[in-house]
């Protein structure tokens, strides 16, 4: 019972994480229909760009985060601007291919700065954020991650559901020439699509970083892992992501310690198939309304 | 009536994928305040011309290659809808092009985004004195309303962007008449209570002139006739082709029905 219990809370805060990640996934697909084969190296770049601030920069450790979230909200709105805007209007396979590209350079870009070595971060979480219920520990990174996934995801409910600039976001992912006849910003709402994106990125990088250590490759294939949540939750369902990020958080965990951990990876892909040949739009995918 | 010029469109040409021409030459001017209609058949031209005004022609490839269409005095030709619209020129688009699964109230909140930040609550309560139908649905997802409701909804929220100068392609589309009446009631009320300078597109010919001081009837990408609202209506060509009325009870003779010798004479 208490090891189901300690795999029930990893394996939900590990899903907090992929739900955060996958929500700027989310965000870039609903606002302009672009598929970002960078994710998992936005992760990298926040994780890393935290490492240099904290640990190398030796700067304090909010001011190192804050820094840090800035940085990659910057680096989201320069990539949107230079990289994706001249590709608007263009066919999907030359915008999958500009990301597959960023990916790779920022993957080569990262091994030449910091190798692939795994690093740590300096200890920097307080003692009283670990909590203990009778048997069961749970550490400080695993509430932290929690606190963290459920503020934002909370945060930005409010901003989509409230906020101006949110309800134009929606409006240019529900129908983009309207939006446009109306004067949203169009192109502004891409840059800060990805700008956002970007940053939850780097919140994910940072606290997956904590947990299990920062290495390129590991961060960059856990990128990868946005596929099967944003798909299983439907892709352009902000609820959905959350609830598939918690789904192949807990099965990953739970495969990993009832099973196998060498099937920990595999097992989300399997049960995604199931899945999807019960519901193929996603749990909460999109269904087209259509007046009768 | 004031004699302000709002918009002055002086013989534009516009092309399409830098190959299709569309409109050949077409010069109109709008008022201050005033309320104008442009009639026309499909094809004619009509929506382009507003699209034309409205930057809207950006994202379709179409480009306006000659003339100049000058707003207050200040050129605005294929300038990007951002800019335009911040200068007060709003489109309503053709066939209802609500946000689907918006609320009712947050498509009138997307109004406001030439405005961002600034207090809309009096805005609301305007749209919503004008269209009391879409009050009663404010909390409802925009996919779910009617056809009459979603009409009023896009009128509403180009409202809500405190128009100058308000382009209205084809309110009446897909309307019951009654409704179609009600619609344009309004739209009269809009431009008579708040000022707003008016340009509607319509095919339902009778509607637009009772609502206009002046009309335009396009054909060909060209303006074939240019008069204002009263004796556009007394026009036997516009009465014949555009109302479907002839100009007397009598039997025509089967010359005058043969419809393309009568519009060659605009020509």
């Amino acid at each position: 019972m208490e090891f189901f219990l300690q795999l029930l809370v990893s394996g939900i805060s590990l899903g907090f994480l992929y739900a955060l990640s996958a929500l700027g996934f989310v965000m870039i697909f609903k606002s302009s229909s672009v598929l970002n084969f960078a994710h998992g190296e936005l992760m990298a770049i926040g994780a890393f760009l935290f490492l240099a601030l904290s640990a190398w920069a030796d700067l304090p450790i909010v001011l190192a985060f804050v820094l840090t979230l800035a940085g990659s909200f910057t680096l989201g709105f320069i990539l949107e601007k230079f990289f994706l805007r001249p590709l608007i209007g263009e066919a999907l396979i030359q915008v999958i291919m500009l990301t597959l590209g960023l990916a790779l350079m920022f993957r080569g870009l990262l091994l030449f700065i910091f190798g692939g070595d795994i690093h740590d971060y300096p200890e920097f979480l307080p003692e009283a954020l670990s909590m203990q219920w009778g048997n069961i520990q749970i550490p400080g990174v695993f509430v932290a991650a929690i606190i963290i996934g459920i503020l934002f995801l909370i945060l930005f409910g409010f901003f989509f559901k409230y906020s101006s600039q949110g309800i134009y976001m929606r409006s240019v992912a529900d129908n983009q020439p309207a939006a446009l006849s109306l004067g949203v910003h169009v192109r502004r709402v891409f840059a800060l699509s990805w700008a956002i994106a970007a940053l939850v990125c780097a919140m994910s990088g940072i606290v997956l970083g904590i947990i299990n250590g920062i290495n390129v490759h590991e961060l960059s294939s856990i990128g990868l892992k946005v596929f099967p949540v944003v798909i299983l939750g439907g892709l352009d369902s902000i609820g959905g992501a959350i609830l598939g990020g918690v789904i192949i958080g807990l099965l990953e965990t739970f495969t990993g310690g009832y099973i196998s951990t060498s099937l920990r990876e595999i097992i989300p892909y399997i049960v995604l198939i199931f899945i999807l040949m019960v519901k193929p739009y996603g749990l909460f995918g999109l269904v087209e309304i259509e007046r009768v | 009536m004031q004699d302000n010029i709002r918009l002055l469109i002086n013989n534009i040409s516009v092309v399409y994928s830098d190959v299709i021409q569309v409109l050949k030459g077409v010069s109109l001017t709008i008022r201050e305040g005033q309320a104008v209609s442009l009639l026309g058949s499909n094809g004619a031209g009509k929506t382009t011309t507003l699209k034309a005004i409205s930057g809207l022609l950006k994202p379709e490839n179409g480009k306006v290659t000659e003339g100049s269409i000058e707003y207050d005095g200040k050129p605005v030709q294929n300038s990007a809808p951002e800019e335009i619209t911040r200068k007060g020129i709003i489109q309503v688009l053709e066939g209802r092009q609500e946000f689907k699964y918006l609320t009712v109230e947050e498509n009138l909140r997307v109004g406001t985004a030439t405005r961002w930040g600034k207090p809309y609550q009096k805005d609301l309560e305007l749209v919503y004195n004008y269209f009391p139908a879409l009050l009663a649905r404010k909390k409802s997802m925009a996919g779910y309303c009617s056809g009459g409701e979603l009409q009023m909804l896009v009128i509403g929220r180009a409202l809500m962007a405190h128009p100058k100068l308000l382009l209205l392609d084809e309110p009446s589309l897909g309307l019951a008449p009654l409704l179609v009446k009600e619609i344009f009631q309004i739209i009269k009320r809009i431009n008579q209570e708040q000022g707003t300078t008016l340009m509607v597109v319509e095919q339902n010919a009778n509607m637009a002139l009772q609502i206009a001081h002046y009309g335009y009837v396009m054909e060909n990408g060209k303006i074939v006739l240019e008069s204002n609202a009263k004796d556009l209506m007394e026009n036997p060509d516009v009465k014949e082709f555009y109302l479907g009325t002839a100009a007397s009870g009598a039997l025509k003779s089967y010359k005058n029905v043969k419809a393309y010798k009568r519009r060659k004479r605009w020509l």
